[in-house]
């Protein structure tokens, strides 16, 4: 990376009710760079995202150790006023259902020029007019018309459309999508990335993409963390994680999908489960559930090491 | 091989408040014994009122369901009932669909108190069978539903499903609710079971990987219509109908090799209450004519190589 990082996680641990749910996550993403975080249910990714928008519920959560320096501020030093002023302003954020993050009962015309007047100090007449113009530019005909609608008259394409639009309010340097096609259906979701990746060149924005949809990762991003079991076990640029993943849970994971088998062949498969939190043991967390695992995947936690292609493991492909 | 199950221009119609919603709008296709046919399409194209329709949990509207040559349409609810015996199915959430308070052993058991087979000694013993069958743990008849991880209550909802010995499964987006690692176990369960208990299967699913890997046939729906029926390497190898081609295209790869050039639809579904005159995709059609607002073009089967049948509703054919 030649350019300073915009983000950098550095060695984050996170734990709820005193359980470890992320054990030293590090990554950096570079101004209008675009970062896939994918993983399975559970594995830490979405904790991330609120860790860094400081948006963890505490109590339970809490982050205990480690940094996430953005644009060289340490987010989890901030009080609330400062976050207020991150938040929302240069860090945007949508997730998975637009409808939830909806307020049902304010028009999406109120909804998107709050954030304008809050946060940039717009009047009434011209945070309205500023509204239009970002209803265009996330592709909702029509805009001056559709203002006064309220979420539940749209589609769920449409909502995330507006949930864009509010994100985008505020020119942020980073969008953090915590996986914003998951609730829509095929032809939407290419609409919605499409519009994304549009967005993020015109406005020079780096985005933070988290999914489950390891298809949507290798189109969209530049690079790509795989996350299991709260740590980061692998990260590399998107095109040579995929096709020569390293470590064995990111291959094991890529083996499994229909799309990598031919039709009718029998689906290779990952044997066991995640390991419960306290139930980790001293070595590599897959360990337990790798087919190619020596006896001292077991005994130490591998490093996460390497540059560009940065693995956590002791026997890698 | 012969025909299980035909249906002919099938309609199932909703009164909504001063609408009529065309949630199946004259659906026809010929599924054979043992045979998988996939359907696929996007929220509100009718595949999940296909399904009902089918089981007739929900009334047709118009049209024919033959179920090995018996017209089932109008059967009195005690033959219908009798008739499920040979039709089951399972759905997207095994959590919704088990009764929480119920020991696995009850779930599986029921169907057979129901239908009236067997003794307590026979019953339970078909229990351990389909238990074993589908890879569950013996022990597990004393145990409850939430006891279970995700995969292994969908394996729960199957073992009910198969308890009868049905000539046809339908599966409703049966592996949409799990994890990419979890999903290969249950699509590799399905399809060890279809071969050997000799099953047909409607496979209905969102997901055009998973629909590929099972399916010998594939139906593309729109609008409460079939679009398109084909082979399922024909339908992926030469897509015909311009919503087919736009719909394979929106899909992600982690395999570069395997991305097509994306076929970006304008616009939005259409209200099927509304649904536009002619075919109902050529308001979003990038081939439209004249003739395909005014003309609703028909499923017309054409021999392709192999001799195989495809049939496609579109005027370019």
């Amino acid at each position: 990376m030649a350019d300073a990082p915009l983000l950098s996680v550095e060695h984050l641990d996170v734990t709820m009710r005193g359980i470890p749910v992320l054990e030293d996550v590090s990554f950096q993403i570079a101004p209008g760079e675009t970062l896939g975080l994918v993983g399975e249910s559970g594995c830490g990714k979405s904790v991330t995202a609120l860790s860094i928008m400081r948006l963890l519920p505490n109590p339970p959560g809490k982050i205990a150790g480690g940094r996430i320096l953005f644009d060289g501020i340490d987010m989890t030093a901030l009080d609330a006023a400062g976050l207020r002023a991150i938040r929302g302003d240069r860090i945007g954020m949508i997730f998975q259902e637009p409808m939830t993050s909806l307020n049902p009962v304010y028009t999406i015309g109120d909804q998107i020029g709050e954030s304008l007047i809050v946060h940039r100090g717009m009047s009434g007449s011209a945070a309205k007019a500023e509204t239009a113009k970002l209803l265009d530019l996330v592709g909702i005909p029509s805009a001056r018309n559709q203002l006064g609608r309220y979420p539940h008259e749209m589609s769920g394409g449409q909502r995330q459309r507006v949930m864009i639009a509010i994100a985008l309010a505020c020119r942020p340097k980073l969008l953090i999508a915590d996986e914003p096609t998951t609730a829509l259906d095929v032809t939407v979701q290419a609409q919605i990335l499409d519009l994304i990746g549009r967005l993020r060149v015109e406005l020079g924005m780096a985005v933070l993409l988290i999914t489950h949809d390891l298809g949507v990762v290798a189109e969209f991003c530049d690079r790509v963390a795989v996350m299991y079991a709260g740590r980061i076990v692998e990260e590399a640029p998107a095109a040579e994680l995929f096709r020569r993943p390293r470590h064995r849970y990111t291959e094991a994971l890529l083996h499994t999908m229909p799309a990598a088998n031919p039709p009718g062949r029998k689906l290779p498969s990952i044997s066991g489960t995640v390991p419960a939190p306290l139930d980790r043991g001293d070595g590599c967390i897959f360990a337990p559930r790798c087919g190619f695992a020596v006896p001292r995947c077991t005994a130490e936690l591998p490093p996460l090491e390497g540059a560009p292609h940065r693995l956590r493991c002791w026997n890698p492909a | 091989m012969t025909v299980l199950l035909e249906v002919a221009d099938l309609a199932t119609h909703y009164a909504a408040k001063d609408v009529t919603v065309r949630a199946l709008d004259g659906v026809s296709f010929t599924l054979r014994e043992g045979e998988v046919l996939g359907v696929v399409g996007e929220s509100g194209c009718g595949k999940s009122t296909l399904a009902r329709t089918v089981l007739r949990l929900v009334e047709p509207t118009g049209g024919a369901i033959r179920f090995l040559g018996e017209d089932i349409t109008r059967l009195d609810r005690r033959a219908m009932v009798r008739r499920r015996r040979q039709m089951q199915v399972v759905f997207q959430d095994p959590f919704g669909s088990l009764n929480p308070r119920h020991r696995v052993g009850e779930i599986v058991v029921e169907p057979l108190e129901v239908h009236g087979i067997g003794d307590r000694v026979s019953r339970a013993a078909r229990v351990a069978e389909l238990l074993a069958l589908v890879g569950l743990p013996a022990d597990s008849a004393g145990r409850y539903p939430h006891e279970f991880s995700g995969g292994q209550r969908q394996r729960i909802a199957i073992a009910r499903a198969l308890v009868l010995e049905p000539k046809l499964l339908i599966a409703d987006e049966p592996v949409s609710a799990l994890d990419v690692s979890i999903q290969s176990q249950i699509i590799n369960l399905l399809a060890e079971l279809r071969v050997r208990l000799g099953l047909a299967m409607m496979f209905i699913s969102h997901d055009l990987s998973v629909i590929r890997h099972v399916s010998d046939r594939i139906a593309v729906m729109y609008l409460g219509r079939i679009v398109e029926i084909a082979p399922t390497a024909d339908i992926f190898e030469r897509p015909a109908h311009p919503y087919t081609q736009a719909l394979l295209s929106a899909v992600p790869h982690t395999d570069a090799t395997r991305r097509r050039e994306r076929i970006l639809l304008s616009g939005e579904m259409p209200d099927p209450a509304k649904p536009p005159g002619g075919c109902a995709f050529h308001t979003r059609c990038r081939h439209a004519m004249p003739r395909c607002s005014v003309e609703r073009p028909l499923l017309v089967p054409r021999t392709i190589e192999g001799g195989a049948v495809r049939e496609t509703a579109c005027h370019l054919y």
